[in-house]
């Protein structure tokens, strides 16, 4: 459905988005993430045809951006960063007038009500736009990028600014839209991607550094998972025990806690799970757990390790 | 290019802007039918025209075009225009012919005027007045797009509105510039080709000239023609 080739932007000297590639299947919901200024929202001007690429090819729906901008546009609904509302319009005007400017041939007033219906602004439809809340905004901004019912939706921060309970629905709205539609939508907090992405794309300094479904995320990158006990006995003797049980890569002492026991912070062999062992051999010299945590790494700590790690020889080669 | 259009023409009416147009070309125009034509009793609506055309030029246009590109970039709503599937060509062709129309819209108070000559017996110079006419709407459409290409610049409507300002003003000055060079001939003969006012006071007196409706159209044109490459080469920055 969507195919980026090579794309790179330079404004000026600064290079915004460097060489990057992926694809996008249709009926995917692909979640572009990454820190504030990581290249996202030039991506998604120049996937709309807002912006031109310095480098690189991008295919919408079998149309080239650049040799055929009309239909790859038609083909895309993209909600910016900010939405572009006409405040001296009523919400009728401006859906009507969207209906024009994207030339759509659907039956008129049926499919802007269904629109209105789908993101519940069918209360407001009469009021001036600059009279309304910033969650009405943005589902305006939704439902003008869903006129002409197109088979790409690009939504650029679709939640940023919302209340949670706002957040929620709009999140639940972006679900169903997956349905019937390919859907790009980034943002700079995981756990909204994580709840309603198939695949996530981590975009940093204008590189792609991860392009996985959320478990393939986890399990690639959560490392070795982690074990966090609290043994009541000696230090050194408990150490010394833990130490002898195969399996255990990594062992360092946390501390004292508790009155009597001691907290050891132990990191397991990848395939390893030494819970079992533990307890038999602790028990064994009468010496109990008091406590047993198993913490595996938040796709939350891979995504700040992955855009924290330097871009050594990101996808780009070597560029100066 | 209509939805544009449609668009453009009902914002000037929801914002102040057209009211504001159309008050200073009725008020201009009232004032000098009073005095030249209800006092001083001539016939001739030239007073009128010429009111008509100095406020065009220093003040009408600039307003009504200070908004057209300026304010769509500032509230980003130009992001909804340029990712539509719709040519830049039919975006600018839009706006622009939607302002023109406000402005011919507010040009029509010369036909009110010629009828109240008319009732009172006296036959208008009826090539003078569609002369006038035609001039001042070509002059109209040429600042018309001028000022929006002026308005492609920047997202500042004052900005925007002060280029067209100094642009008119130019225009205005044009013909003083010739005594300036005046032991340049070439430089005069390209003076009085490029005036503007040599060019209206034809039409003023009711001469139609082929050559002088391509001055304006062709001028209208690359400034259309400018406006588009403008919003194109941002897209590449």
């Amino acid at each position: 459905m969507i195919e980026v080739k090579n794309l790179t932007k330079n404004y000026g000297s600064h290079v915004a988005v460097d060489d990057i590639s992926f694809s996008i299947a249709e009926g995917e919901i692909i979640g572009f993430l990454g820190p504030n200024g990581a290249g996202k929202s030039t991506t998604m001007n120049m996937l709309t045809g807002y912006l031109s690429a310095t480098a690189g090819d991008i295919v919408i729906d079998g149309h080239d951006i650049l040799n055929e901008p009309n239909e790859a546009k038609a083909s895309i609904g993209y909600l910016p960063e900010l939405p572009p509302l006409y405040m001296d319009m009523t919400v009728r005007e401006y859906l009507n007038f969207m209906y024009d400017l994207k030339k759509c041939k659907l039956p008129r007033a049926a499919h802007i009500a269904e629109i209105c219906r789908i993101v519940k602004i069918e209360g407001v439809f009469e009021r001036l736009i600059k009279n309304l809340s910033k969650g009405y905004r943005q589902r305006i901004g939704i439902a003008q990028a869903l006129i002409g019912n197109p088979p790409v939706l690009i939504l650029d921060e679709p939640t940023v600014g919302l209340d949670p309970m706002q957040i929620i629905e709009i999140r639940t709205l972006i679900k169903t839209l997956g349905k019937h539609h390919t859907v790009i939508l980034s943002s700079h907090i995981l756990p909204e991607v994580e709840a309603v992405c198939d695949r996530l794309i981590i975009i940093n300094r204008g590189h792609i550094v991860a392009n996985a479904t959320p478990k393939q995320l986890s399990e690639q990158y959560a490392g070795g998972h982690h074990l966090t006990v609290r043994v009541a006995g000696a230090e050194d003797a408990v150490v010394e025990l833990v130490k002898k049980i195969p399996g255990v890569k990594k062992l360092s002492v946390l501390g004292t806690k508790e009155p009597g026991s001691i907290d050891l912070l132990i990191e397991q062999e990848d395939d390893a799970d030494i819970r079992a062992e533990l307890f038999s051999r602790l028990a064994a010299r009468h010496w109990p757990i008091l406590s047993l945590k198993s913490s595996e790494r938040t796709l939350e700590e891979i995504f700040t390790s992955l855009i924290n790690q330097p871009i050594v020889n990101g996808n780009g080669g070597d560029r100066a | 290019m209509i939805a544009v259009f449609k668009r453009e023409f009902q914002t000037l009416f929801t914002g102040p802007i057209a009211y504001f147009v159309w008050a200073l070309m009725f008020f201009f125009a009232g004032l000098f039918f009073y005095s030249y034509n209800i006092l001083g009793g001539q016939t001739a609506l030239t007073g009128v025209f010429d009111i008509l055309y100095t406020i065009s030029l220093m003040l009408v246009v600039p307003i009504l075009t200070m908004r057209a590109f300026s304010e769509e970039r500032r509230n980003r709503t130009d992001q909804a225009l340029l990712t539509a599937p719709v040519s830049l060509t039919g975006i600018v062709m839009g706006k622009y012919l939607a302002m023109l129309l406000v402005f011919a819209l507010g040009m029509a108070i010369t036909l009110v005027l010629t009828v109240v000559i008319a009732m009172f017996g006296a036959t208008p110079a009826w090539a003078s007045i569609f002369g006038n006419y035609l001039g001042l709407l070509l002059l109209g459409g040429n600042l018309i797009a001028a000022g929006m290409f002026f308005s492609t610049l920047t997202e500042s409507q004052f900005i925007s509105a002060l280029l067209t300002f100094a642009f008119s003003f130019i225009l205005l000055m044009f013909d003083s510039f010739a005594s300036l060079f005046s032991n340049a001939t070439w430089l005069v003969t390209a003076i009085e080709f490029l005036s503007v006012n040599t060019r209206y006071q034809a039409f003023a007196s009711g001469t139609i000239s082929y050559g002088n409706v391509m001055y304006f159209l062709s001028m209208q044109a690359l400034f259309l023609f400018l406006s588009v490459r403008v919003l194109d080469s941002r897209k590449w920055q």
